[in-house]
C-alpha cells in the first residue's frame, strides 16, 4: 500500500513522548513500511526508541547548505526531498505547532491533500477521523493523491507497540535558500513547563481563581503530577492567564488522560477545546453549573479546598 | 499599502450544529466572521490607518457571506469580494486557488492576513495554499506584527509558552491569531455606512478553477455525544481528594 514517512519530533534531542501514539495511529493494521524523519535530532540516537513502535529506518534529514532549524521553507523542501528519495506516500507526524506548520508547507508545495488534528486514520483506504466545529462533530474525510499527508492530534491514539530492528542514516538533502524567510529568536524559556497540547494531565483555572498569583495553587499540584496548568478564556480575559495557557476554542485543544476543570462553568467553547479528554473532572461552588451535566466526576466544593487537599493526598502518595 | 484580508462566515462558536445528513448540518444557526479573521482584519485596518492605503476583503462562500463582509466592511475595511460557491466546505487547495485569482484579478497585494484558521473545518492550510499559489512566504499564528521597509517581523505561538520570531519579505501571508491585538467593536455609524460600501460579487465557475480538483471529500459528518451527568464526590476536602487519588490510579495516570 505504499511507504509512509513518520514526521518524529524531538525535544533536546530526545524523541518526544506523544510521538508514539501517533505512529500507533500511522501503522493501521501493519501493511505500511515505516521510515522516520528526523530534522534536528540524530537518527543513531532515536533509533531504539521509535523501533519499539515499528518504524524500521530512521532518516536523520541535513542540508549541505547549513541550518534547517531556522529556515521553514528549507525544511520544507528538504523533507520533500526525501520523501522523494525514499518513495513515500503518506507523510504523517503530529498536529503540534511545529507540524501543523510543516506539514501545511509541504502539502501546499506538493498540492497534496492534507488533514490535521486526526484522532484516527485508515490510510489503506486513505480515510481519516477529525474534528470539526472544534470538536462539535467529527468529519470522516476521503484524501485523494499520490501523497497524503495527516497530521494526528496528540494523546488521541493509545501507543501500542511492534518492536523491529531499524537501521539509522543520513539523508543530505540538496536545497537552496533563498533567505526570503528567516527564524531569527526563540523567546520565552519552556524549561520546567508540560505543553499542554502534549500532557497526560491538565488542570485548569477559571475566573474564580480570582488573580495570577493564584495560580500557584493550581501550579504546585500540577508539579506533583507532571501535568500542564491550562486557563479558561474568562480567566485569560481578566488577565489572570497569558492566552498560550487558554484551553477551548480561541485557545489551544487538548487531549489528556486527565482533565480538572476548576470553577469552570463549562461552556460550549471550552468543552470544545477538551472534550475528548479521557476524563474530565469538574470542581464548581454551583451546583447547577452545566459542567456537571457533561463530566465524569463532579465534586460540589471551592477549589480553594479541593485542590489544596489534593495536592496533600498527593504529597502523602510520594512519601509512601 | 494595499492589503487583503481573507475572512470566512462560520457558524457562531456557540451555536449547536445539528448534522443533517451525511455531510450536511443545519445551517440555519447564527452565522459571523471566522473568529481568528477579526483578528487579521482589525490589524490590516491599524496599518492603513497609519500608513495609508486599502483594506479588501476576500471571501469564498455562499451569497450570505455577504454578512461577514459587511462585518469587517464597518469594523473600517474598505470594500468587499465574494467568491459565490454553493457549499460551506470548499476543498482547501480549491479555496486557496480562489483567493488567490480573486485579490490576482483586483490588485497587487503589499500584504495578506487570513485567520490562523476556521472554526468550522479546522483544516488550518488555506493560507499555506494560497501563499503558494502566489510563491509568498507565509507564517501563521502570529500574533505580532511589525513592518519594516520590505519586510514583515512576525512572532508566532509554538507552544509551551516559546514565541518564534520570524523575519520574512513582504509581500506574505499572515495567519493571525488571538493576542495580535483586540479586535474593535463597529459603532452604528459604521455599520450604517458599511452598507454603503462597495462589494464585488464573482461567480466561482468564473475562475477558470477546475472544481474536480479538489483533494478532500468529506463522507460523514458525525455529532460527539455528550457525557452523562457527572458521578459526584462527596465528603470532605480531604475525603474528596483520597477518591480522586483512587479515580488517578484506576486511570493509570499517576
Amino acid at each position: 500500500m505504499g511507504r509512509t514517512g513518520i514526521l518524529l519530533e524531538t525535544d533536546n534531542g530526545e524523541i518526544k513522548e506523544s510521538n508514539y501514539g501517533m505512529i500507533t495511529a500511522a501503522r493501521g493494521a501493519g501493511d505500511t513500511e515505516m521510515y522516520g524523519f528526523l530534522i534536528g535530532g540524530e537518527a543513531a540516537s532515536c533509533k531504539e526508541a521509535v523501533q519499539k513502535y515499528g518504524i524500521c529506518r530512521v532518516v536523520e534529514i541535513t542540508s549541505d547548505a547549513g541550518d534547517l532549524a531556522t529556515r521553514p521553507e528549507k525544511q520544507t523542501d528538504a523533507l520533500i526531498a526525501a520523501m522523494k528519495n525514499y518513495d513515500i506516500r503518506f507523510l504523517v507526524g503530529l498536529s503540534s505547532s511545529r507540524g501543523r506548520d510543516l506539514m501545511a508547507r509541504v502539502a501546499a508545495k506538493l498540492d497534496a491533500p492534507l488533514a490535521v488534528d486526526c484522532i484516527d486514520l485508515n490510510l489503506e483506504d486513505q480515510i481519516v477521523t477529525k474534528s470539526h466545529f472544534s470538536g462539535k462533530t467529527l468529519a470522516r474525510l476521503k484524501l485523494c493523491g499520490d501523497m497524503l499527508i495527516c497530521g494526528v492530534r496528540p494523546n488521541a491514539v493509545e501507543p501500542q507497540e511492534a518492536p523491529c530492528e531499524a537501521d539509522a542514516e543520513v539523508f543530505a538533502a540538496q536545497v537552496k535558500d533563498d533567505g526570503r524567510m528567516v527564524v531569527t529568536e526563540a523567546k520565552g524559556s519552556a524549561a520546567g513547563q508540560v505543553e499542554l497540547t502534549e500532557a497526560n494531565i491538565i488542570i485548569t483555572g477559571g475566573r474564580p481563581i480570582g488573580s495570577a498569583e493564584n495560580f500557584s495553587l493550581l501550579n504546585e499540584c500540577a508539579n506533583l503530577l507532571g501535568a500542564a496548568v491550562g486557563a479558561s478564556r474568562a480567566a485569560v480575559d481578566a488577565g489572570y492567564a497569558p492566552h498560550s495557557m487558554q484551553v477551548g476554542q480561541t485557545g489551544k485543544t487538548v487531549s489528556p488522560k486527565l482533565y480538572i476543570a476548576c470553577g469552570l462553568s463549562g461552556s460550549v467553547q471550552h468543552f470544545a477545546g477538551m472534550k475528548t479528554a479521557k476524563i474530565i473532572v469538574a470542581i464548581n461552588t454551583d451546583k447547577h453549573a452545566p459542567i456537571f451535566g457533561k463530566s465524569d466526576y463532579g465534586i460540589l466544593g471551592d477549589l480553594f479546598e479541593i485542590v489544596p487537599a489534593l495536592t496533600e493526598a498527593l504529597k502523602d502518595q510520594t512519601s509512601q | 499599502m494595499q492589503i487583503y484580508v481573507c475572512v470566512k462566515h462560520v457558524p457562531d462558536t456557540a451555536a449547536n450544529i445539528k448534522v443533517t445528513g451525511d455531510a450536511a448540518f443545519d445551517e440555519s444557526v447564527k452565522f459571523v466572521m471566522n473568529p481568528y479573521d477579526e483578528y487579521g482584519v482589525e490589524e490590516a485596518i491599524r496599518i492603513v490607518n497609519k500608513n495609508g492605503g486599502e483594506v479588501v476583503v476576500v471571501t469564498v462562500g455562499k451569497e450570505t457571506a455577504v454578512n461577514t463582509i459587511r462585518s469587517a466592511l464597518a469594523m473600517g475595511a474598505a470594500r468587499g469580494i465574494l467568491v459565490k460557491t454553493e457549499t460551506q466546505f470548499l476543498d482547501s487547495s480549491l479555496t486557496g486557488l480562489a483567493l488567490q485569482r480573486a485579490i490576482r484579478e483586483d490588485g497587487a497585494p503589499d500584504l495578506i492576513f487570513t485567520g490562523k484558521q476556521s472554526v468550522d473545518s479546522e483544516g488550518s492550510q488555506t493560507h499555506y495554499r494560497l501563499a503558494q499559489a502566489f510563491d509568498m512566504p507565509v507564517a501563521t499564528e502570529v500574533v505580532a506584527l511589525e513592518l519594516k521597509d520590505d519586510r514583515a517581523v512576525v512572532e508566532r505561538e509554538i507552544g509551551g509558552g516559546v514565541k518564534e520570531v520570524i523575519e520574512m519579505q513582504t509581500p506574505c501571508v499572515i495567519g493571525a491569531t488571538k493576542g495580535l491585538n483586540e479586535p474593535r467593536y463597529p459603532k452604528l455609524p459604521d455599520i450604517l455606512k458599511a452598507k454603503k460600501k462597495e462589494i464585488k460579487l464573482i461567480d466561482m465557475a468564473d475562475l477558470g478553477i477546475d472544481l474536480s480538483a479538489g483533494h478532500t471529500e468529506i463522507l460523514e459528518l458525525e455529532s460527539v455525544p455528550e457525557r452523562g451527568e457527572a458521578k459526584m464526590l462527596s465528603g470532605s476536602p480531604r475525603e474528596i481528594a483520597a477518591q480522586l487519588v483512587t479515580v488517578m490510579k484506576e486511570e493509570t495516570v499517576i
